[in-house]
């Protein structure tokens, strides 16, 4: 047990702890519907569009969390009103804003002093730089989002699984389409010390994908994504603790290798399962 | 399917003349069309009764789609009127069960048989609000009636074909409407799930549903239907099938690409129409 105990006796590993647990649970229920509704590359996009926001309130000493948030609903508006009136397709718009807010944010953090540095934490986390407060504010955003899902569950079940009965439910499928991109942005900015804007679509889609290999219903598979996500973020904390690796692709690489073992074992079965 | 009703169809409903219910669906000059093709349809009328079985025929392109989607909502209409009970569709609180022809679905998602039935409750739950024992009884209930409840627990993509169509009309049911619009829910089916769909069929014309459907097969559309809509986008005939099985309706609305034969009291229509899918394709 000593393995387990020991590093918590650094107050920043418990912190560090704390943030994973949470932001792997988060992005394990939000993932889940990144996942069934095919959106990975507006989930990527949008973890770099918050960049402009975040290096506005790094540079002028600005909250983080305000400024990547207001980036990120932003490009979430700029992305769906590009493609209203389908005059540009979905993906090619968010290609586009995500490019563009991702060099904004590049150019804003080179004017500063300390840029590399900076830019690699941001890109690729620090979760062992979590503040008391940091952590207050992404246990709040934690429960804004779990709450609103629990809230509006079978509206984004229907939405998700066939927009077509939605319309003839007359549900408001365009509000509740941004509530739930609005829920992504929260998501992103929550996890964005824990692993960075670059590796955040892995927490977001690969303990989903790992818990779709595994069971058949949709709160099964965001239950279980939530589970998978804060023991992928807590072993990999560990392991980068002990092989002194850095925090995020630690954790991001932990979660690919369950994903591995799960999809090869799920593979096993079903070959065993069809007769010769 | 009740002889009398085949060999004896009532006289066409008018709309509510003598203090009689108003019938379930009342569809009144109604046009309406999509980007590309606004005027896919123009002046379409008719009115369906309680219970009464309605089978809509039509050449590939002539509409059935686009009415039961304008029907439901998913097209706009700019001119004409729908209620449902007399209830303009838009403000009506009894909504329209719609099967559509190709549902647009990920079949790997991860819902049971039981979920996506318990979609069609939406409604029913209403915002804020989880579902109770009251729905998931509901919900067993309709799948029993299309001889789905065995199969409940099933992830919906591991149903064969005509149990998925089962399903979907399961859902409709669900809305506790009793109005059902299905479009082609013969098409990509075997004769036994053919078979199972028409006996829910007769089912839901003893529970006083009324069913409209779309449909290719001229066969069928002579026999099982109290009353055929012959369109093209607009609306050709519409009555009992001797009524619309005239060389002169089939004609008009499939043009030159049906052939109808008199031989000693029998017809025989000829057609090149099949309703295979993906080729009744409108749009999308």
């Amino acid at each position: 047990m000593d393995f387990l105990l020991d590093p918590l006796t650094f107050t920043f590993m418990q912190r560090g702890l704390l943030a994973v647990l949470l932001v792997g649970a988060i992005s394990g229920v939000i993932g889940t519907f990144v996942v069934v509704r095919g959106m990975s590359f507006l989930g990527d996009a949008l973890a770099h569009a918050i960049l402009p926001g975040v290096a506005i309130a790094y540079v002028t000493g600005g909250d983080l969390f305000l400024g990547g948030l207001i980036a990120g609903l932003g490009s979430a508006l700029g992305i769906s009103w590009l493609t209203r009136h389908e005059a540009v397709k979905e993906d090619t718009a968010i290609g586009i804003v995500f490019a563009a807010m991702f060099a904004l944010g590049i150019a804003i953090i080179s004017t500063a002093r300390s840029y590399s540095v900076d830019l690699t934490h941001i890109l690729f986390g620090n979760v062992l730089g979590v503040s008391d407060s940091d952590l207050i504010i992404m246990g709040g955003m934690g429960i804004v989002v779990l709450g609103v899902v629990l809230l509006f569950y079978k509206e984004f079940l229907v939405l998700s699984f066939d927009a077509g009965l939605a319309r003839t439910l007359k549900l408001p499928g365009d509000l509740l389409n941004l509530v739930l991109l609005a829920l992504l942005a929260v998501t992103i900015i929550a996890s964005l010390q824990a692993v960075g804007i670059a590796l955040m679509i892995a927490m977001l889609i690969t303990p989903a994908a790992t818990a779709q290999l595994l069971v058949r219903r949709l709160h099964h598979m965001m239950i279980l994504a939530a589970a998978i996500g804060a023991l992928c973020g807590a072993t990999g904390l560990y392991l980068s603790f002990y092989l002194n690796i850095a925090s995020g692709p630690a954790v991001v690489l932990t979660t690919t290798a369950l994903f591995v073992a799960v999809f090869a074992i799920t593979r096993l079965r079903e070959r065993r399962a069809v007769p010769r | 399917m009740n002889l009398q009703t085949l060999l004896h169809p009532s006289a066409p409903a008018e709309i509510a003349p003598d203090g009689e219910a108003c019938p379930a669906l009342t569809v009144e000059n109604l046009s309406a069309g999509y980007p590309g093709n606004r005027e896919a349809m123009t002046g379409v009328s008719f009115a369906v009764r309680r219970g009464e079985r309605v089978g809509v025929l039509g050449p590939n392109g002539a509409g059935k789609s686009t009415l039961f989607k304008t029907i439901v909502g998913l097209i706009p209409h700019h001119t004409g009127h729908i209620s449902i009970h007399g209830e303009d569709c838009r403000t009506s609180h009894n909504m329209v069960g719609y099967v559509p022809q190709h549902e647009a679905i990920d079949w790997r998602f991860p819902v049971s048989v039981r979920d996506v039935v318990m979609m069609g409750r939406l409604r029913q739950i209403g915002w804020f609000r989880w579902a109770g024992r009251r729905d998931w009884l509901a919900v067993d209930d309709v799948l029993d009636r299309v001889g789905m409840l065995p199969f409940r627990d099933r992830q919906i993509g591991q149903l064969s074909g005509g149990q998925k169509r089962r399903v979907f009309i399961a859902r409709a049911l669900a809305q506790e409407t009793d109005v059902l619009l299905l479009d082609e829910p013969f098409s990509g089916v075997d004769a036994a799930a053919e078979s199972e769909i028409m006996d829910m069929l007769d089912l839901l014309r003893r529970e006083q549903v009324s069913v409209i459907l779309a449909t290719h097969d001229m066969h069928m559309a002579g026999q099982a239907f109290d009353r055929l809509l012959l369109i093209n986008r607009t609306v050709i005939a519409y009555g009992p099938p001797r009524e619309v099985f005239t060389p002169d309706t089939l004609s008009r609305a499939y043009g030159g690409r049906i052939g109808v034969f008199r031989d000693s009291g029998q017809t025989i229509i000829i057609t090149d129409e099949h309703g295979c899918p993906g080729h009744d394709r409108e749009e999308e």
